[in-house]
Order: C-alpha cells, then structure tokens, then sequence
C-alpha cells in the first residue's frame, strides 16, 4: 500500500484512538496478566531471554537494553551498530537464570519483556519478579503462529506501530499455509531434524523446536510427542527420511563421508541442508521471529516446485525488514553456506 | 549348612565363569536380533559369515549397514564398557576393602564429564569430544593420585578417596559452570544427553580407541587378580607377606583408570554397572579375585548389553543408558545388600 497523506492521517488517527481506548483499562500481556505498574512512554526494555530480545529489535531496536548473550563477530555485520553492540545482560528464566534481579533493577528497565510459553510456570515466574522488582513484566506468546498478536501485544505495551510487521508476518504465514495445502498429505516428506553433534538429537513432532518444519507440513519421523529426544542411527536408517534438516555444520560435513547416513534416502539424493545460523538460527533457536525466514528456506528445500523464489532475495527483504540491515552479496553467501 | 548346599555352593563356583559366558552369547543374540530396523537372526548370521569369509552376503544393503555400521559396532562398545567397568569396580572394591566403591571413586567420570562438556561447549568434533573426555578421566585421577600421595598420613587408601571424592565434586562444579555458560538451545541439550550416558551415537571409528585402552587395562587387572587378593589384606601384612603395596596400587589403579575413562568417553556416564556388577560376580563365584575378575568381565558385558538393548528397544526414542542402569541397578544392589552380606564380612 502507498503511503499517501490521506491512509498516514487514517493511521495514525486510529493509533491515537486505540491507545486512548488502552488508557482506559490497564494493559495486560497474553497471559492474561495486568500490568499496572507500566507508565509510557516506554524508553528502556528489559528481555528476559534470547526469544524476547529478538522480537523487541525487530520492532523497536532503540529500546533494547542488551542481549541475554552479547553479539558475536560473526553477527554483528547482520544488525544495526548501536544495538549489535549493546552489553550482555543475561537470561531471566527459562534454563538457568544468569541475570540478577538487582543488576535488572540498575539498568532502570521500563519494561521486562518474556516471549515464549504463558504456561502456569512462567506466569508464576512473572508474577514473582515483578513483585519483587516492581517492573512490569509481560509474557507474550512466542508460538510462531501467534506472531501477527503477538506483534500486535508489543506494540500496544511500548506504543509502537506494530502493524508493518504484523501484517508482514500474517502475510508470510497464510503464503506458507496456502502453498502447502496443496500438496497432498501423502506427499509431505518425511524430514529428521538432526541437532547435537553426532546429529543423533532430534525433536519429536509436537516440540517447539520443529514448529518451523510442521507448519512447512514437512511429517516429523521422529513421531509425536513433545520435547527433544536421542535416537539410535539405527532409528533413523528405518525412518528413511527424506529431507534432513541439520543444525551442526560439523556434523553435515560428517555425516556426507559416512556409509552408515549415506543409507538414508536424505543423503542419497543429496537433501542434506544445514540451517543457517547468521545473526540467528533458521528453524530452530533461539524459537523466535528470527524462523520466519527460515519458513522460506524451508518450503523451498522442502517443496522446490512450490516456492521458485530467489531465496537470496528473499532473505535480503526479510533481513532488510527484521534486522533493518540489508547483507549484501558476500554476506548472504556466508548465511547460506551449506543450506541448498 | 549341610553337606549337599555346600556341594551345590562349590558347583556354581565352578561353574560361575561358564555360567556368565553363557549370559553373554545369549545376550548377544538377543541384541542382534532385536531392534528398531528388521533384521532376522539368519541375515546376521549371513552377514557375520559374509564378512568372515570375504563372500558378500545375500541380503540388502540397508541389513548389511545395520549389521555391520550400527548394530554391531554398538553391541562390541557394550561389551568392552561393561566389562571394563565391572573390571575397574572389582578392581577397586579390593584395592579400598570397601563395597561402596565404583569405578568414578577416582574421579575418573567427572574428569570425562568435564573434558566432553567443554568439547560440546567449543563445538567440537565428536572425535575430539571424546579425546577431551578420555583425557579429562586420565588428568582427573593423575590429580587426585598427587593429592592423595602428597597428604598421605597414617590410611593412604582414606586420604585417596577423601581426595577423590573432593577434586570429584570441584570437577562436578565445573560441568555445572559450563553448562551454565552454555547456548540454552543448543548446546545445554547436547551435554545433558552426553551426560546422562548413551551407546546411541557408537561409530565403527569409536571402536579402536575405546578397545585399545579397554583391553590394555582389563589385561593388566586380570594379571593381577592373584595380587589383588593380598592386597585385601591390611597393609601391613600384605607387605609381611613380601608384596609392594605401593607400586601395585599404582598399577592397580592406572587400569582401572585407563578402562574407565575410555568408557566414559565413548558412552557418557553409565553408573551402578561397576558398583553392582562386582556384588553379583561376588555373590556367584566368591571372593578370590582368580575367578572373581574373568567373571565380573563377563558378567558386566552380559549386563551392560542386556540394558542396552532395553535402552533401544522399550521406548520410540532411545532410553538414557545411565537411567537405566540406576533403575535396574538400585533394586539389584537393595537385594545383593540384604542377601550377601555375610560375603563381604
């Protein structure tokens, strides 16, 4: 749509509007929970996990405090200078909690942002650090489905125009949907996510790390179930995949010299891809926005007849858009290496 | 006790080693037979035959690979683990006279554990992984042997222990650090599966060094094993009866080392099999260390292939194999506990 005066004035007239409305009731994050405590404008934020980091500096890079793990060289080229180069600051829950509660309380966030499960436990865990911080803390939902609201959450808590970026995500994901419904059920190909470094770590198919790969339609050998699991190589010879995904560029390198993955039809017909990883993970992790470009990726390796787009052009958009850094030619090499 | 259950008591000594062999081939064809891709007892037989006698075997590619690339390599790896530990637990058990002791009283697993979670943490190669590992085991030990030797009074078997059990808990904090350290999506993963022990991931290239070590030190332990008893005895006397206690601790304790830290580095950490494997060899054969050592061996690979091939099979995603150990482990060491005491007093 081109920005004419007349859409900006309708806009921006409805922004105004929605937030008066917000004024009215305290806001609340998608767990349900209120956070009255949250005074705008909203300058500084808080991420309490890679997860949150990520989707803050997509749609508002200036509020950022810092990274649960600092950027490393490799990723720097891929984001803007001052936020590429913020401190680090730690996780707050999840896996081990490397943030403390008083180094939080000294960076003067406005906000604690957590994106992920809105499960009792991490409900529980918000509860407990905003009581005892007395910072807002919001939950948002980081299911990749849930993108679009969850875009639009954000920007209601830090009064940002989140609808670019919501609609860009709606729109990648009815795309992905549509093409993929027309491919038949019985020819969705049997993929194997290989993590760890012997590539025997896979996820099971109701797992947060292969939501990528099932909203592809792509069936998980591995079978349903939740959470990550280890498997024999045994296991994978009689799954006989058809695609794997890998995570470890070491273990792709391997796995292509040796007789016992060559007797996968995957590494007979050469659909061995390992996931790029640059400034952050394709498919897998951290599990946030960053996967919307690996959906791509993903229906491109996994269906090539459906999805003839130029999958550099596409990456340079998407980064141009998330990561507001456009890579030019060499930079995106190195992103892709290994990954068609 | 009469005259008869003494007799059957002194046949099943006898026989004890034998008994355990016979454990181990079945166990063996068991582990053959069974698993996730069907393959028959006769395709083994075909493909084992094949490769004996240089003919190519009348079956599939995809039977052959399981055969020869996955199955195989995974049941030798069990075999040689679960010998060396049960080997390396006897081992010790005699060395410090007490029945609670393992293979890792040492050190040795927490050393291993180190070395490959800082491997997996420098996203390693699986073969340096496991080099770190072993290496990790062997520096381990080596620590807490100088400590040991260094503070030694009046017990030097308390003083090595108390040391094991220190540089043992300082390299526990170290696996925790670099966990903490670790990509919370990727890498934490990894370790806690490394960690919690696994033959999943056994290559035909892991054989050769986990063997080498294995078989150097199970040989070393067997030629000991009359030594072994006298230095059950106290100090004291062992020495009245003309045998250095020093020098043979050293070896003692070299290969039980050498064994353990190459299974741990192949198999992540498998426990109970080299605390309670020597209980039950105990409880077949008795304590004389001559039959004691041959048949803790073969009891330990019957056993160690036995719960992989459970770890394998009873779930649709592999079981860890130090879960399974723990579980069977800690019912079967309740009831030696109860049973068998008399054997130790």
């Amino acid at each position: 749509m081109p920005l004419d005066r007349r859409s900006l004035l309708i806009g921006s007239a409805a922004f105004a509007l929605a937030n008066a409305a917000r004024a009215a009731e305290p806001p609340r994050d998608d767990a349900g929970r209120t956070l009255d405590t949250l005074r705008h404008p909203v300058t500084r934020v808080f991420p309490a996990g890679p997860p949150a980091a990520i989707l803050l500096y997509t749609l508002a890079p200036d509020l950022l405090l810092g990274w649960p793990r600092a950027i490393r060289p490799a990723e720097k080229p891929y984001l803007l200078p001052p936020a590429a180069d913020l401190p680090e600051v730690g996780r707050l829950t999840g896996r081990g909690n490397t943030a403390n509660l008083e180094a939080v309380l000294a960076l003067k966030p406005d906000l604690i942002l957590d994106v992920g499960s809105t499960a009792e436990t991490y409900r529980s865990l918000a509860d407990r650090v905003q009581g005892q911080t007395g910072i807002p803390y919001a939950l948002l939902d980081g299911r990749l489905a849930s993108a679009p609201a969850t875009y639009r959450s954000l920007g209601g808590l830090i009064g940002r125009d989140a609808e670019p970026l919501a609609s860009l995500t709606e729109g990648i994901l009815a795309t992905m949907r549509e093409r993929v419904a027309t491919v038949p059920e019985a020819q969705r190909p049997r993929v194997y996510l290989a993590r760890g470094p012997r590539g025997l770590e896979t996820a099971r198919a109701g797992s947060i790390n292969v939501e990528a790969l099932t909203l592809m339609g792509a069936v998980d050998v591995a079978g349903p179930g939740s959470g990550l699991a280890q498997v024999s190589p045994e296991d994978v010879v009689a799954w006989a995949p058809e695609v794997i995904v890998a995570l470890d560029p070491a273990f792709t390198a391997a796995a292509r010299q040796d007789p016992l993955w060559q007797a996968t039809p995957a590494l007979r017909s050469g659909r061995l891809h390992v996931s790029p990883t640059l400034p952050f993970g394709w498919v897998d992790f951290p599990p946030s926005v960053n996967r919307l470009i690996g959906l791509w990726w993903l229906g491109k390796i996994l269906y090539p007849a459906l999805f003839p787009e130029d999958i550099k052009g596409v990456a340079r958009d998407l980064y141009g858009r998330l990561y507001h850094v456009t890579p030019d030619e060499s930079a995106l090499d190195r992103v892709l290496a290994g990954a068609l | 006790m009469s005259g008869i259950a003494l007799a059957g008591i002194r046949a099943v000594r006898l026989g004890g080693p034998w008994l355990a062999l016979l454990a181990l081939v079945l166990a063996a064809a068991l582990a053959f037979g069974v698993g996730r891709y069907p393959v028959s007892l006769l395709d083994v037989a075909r493909v084992l035959l094949g490769r004996l006698t240089g003919h190519a075997p009348d079956v599939a590619p995809a039977v052959e690979a399981v055969v020869l690339q996955i199955r195989g390599p995974r049941i030798a790896a069990a075999i040689l683990i679960g010998a060396a530990l049960s080997v390396a637990g006897t081992a010790f058990q005699g060395l410090f006279r007490n029945p609670l002791v393992s293979p890792d009283i040492l050190g040795a697993s927490s050393g291993a554990a180190l070395g490959a979670v800082v491997g997996i943490w420098l996203s390693l190669g699986v073969l340096a992984i496991e080099g770190l590992a072993f290496a990790g085991g062997l520096i381990a030990v080596a620590c807490v042997y100088a400590l040991g030797t260094a503070l030694s009074g009046r017990d030097p078997v308390l003083v090595l222990v108390l040391a094991g059990v220190v540089i043992g808990s300082l390299l526990g904090a170290g696996v925790g650090l670099i966990k903490y350290l670790a990509d919370p999506y990727n890498q934490l993963p990894a370790m806690t599966f490394w960690l919690l022990g696994s033959l999943s991931g056994t290559h035909p290239a892991d054989l050769l060094p986990l063997a080498g070590p294995v078989i150097l030190g199970t040989a070393l332990l067997l030629l000991l094993r009359w030594r072994l008893d006298v230095l059950s005895l106290p100090d004291e006397e062992a020495r009245a009866l003309g045998l250095a206690t020093g020098p043979l601790r050293v070896a003692v304790v070299a290969a039980a080392t050498l064994v353990t830290a190459a299974s741990v580095a192949t198999a992540g950490i498998v426990g109970w099999v080299g605390l309670v494997v020597p209980h039950l060899a105990r409880f077949l054969v008795g304590p004389g260390f001559g039959r004691l050592i041959p048949t803790a061996a073969l009891l330990g690979a019957g056993t160690l292939l036995t719960i992989d091939t459970l770890a394998r099979t009873v779930a649709p995603v592999e079981v860890p194999l130090g879960i399974l150990t723990a579980f069977v482990g800690t019912p079967v060491f309740l009831w030696l506990l109860a049973r068998a005491e008399r054997d130790w007093s």
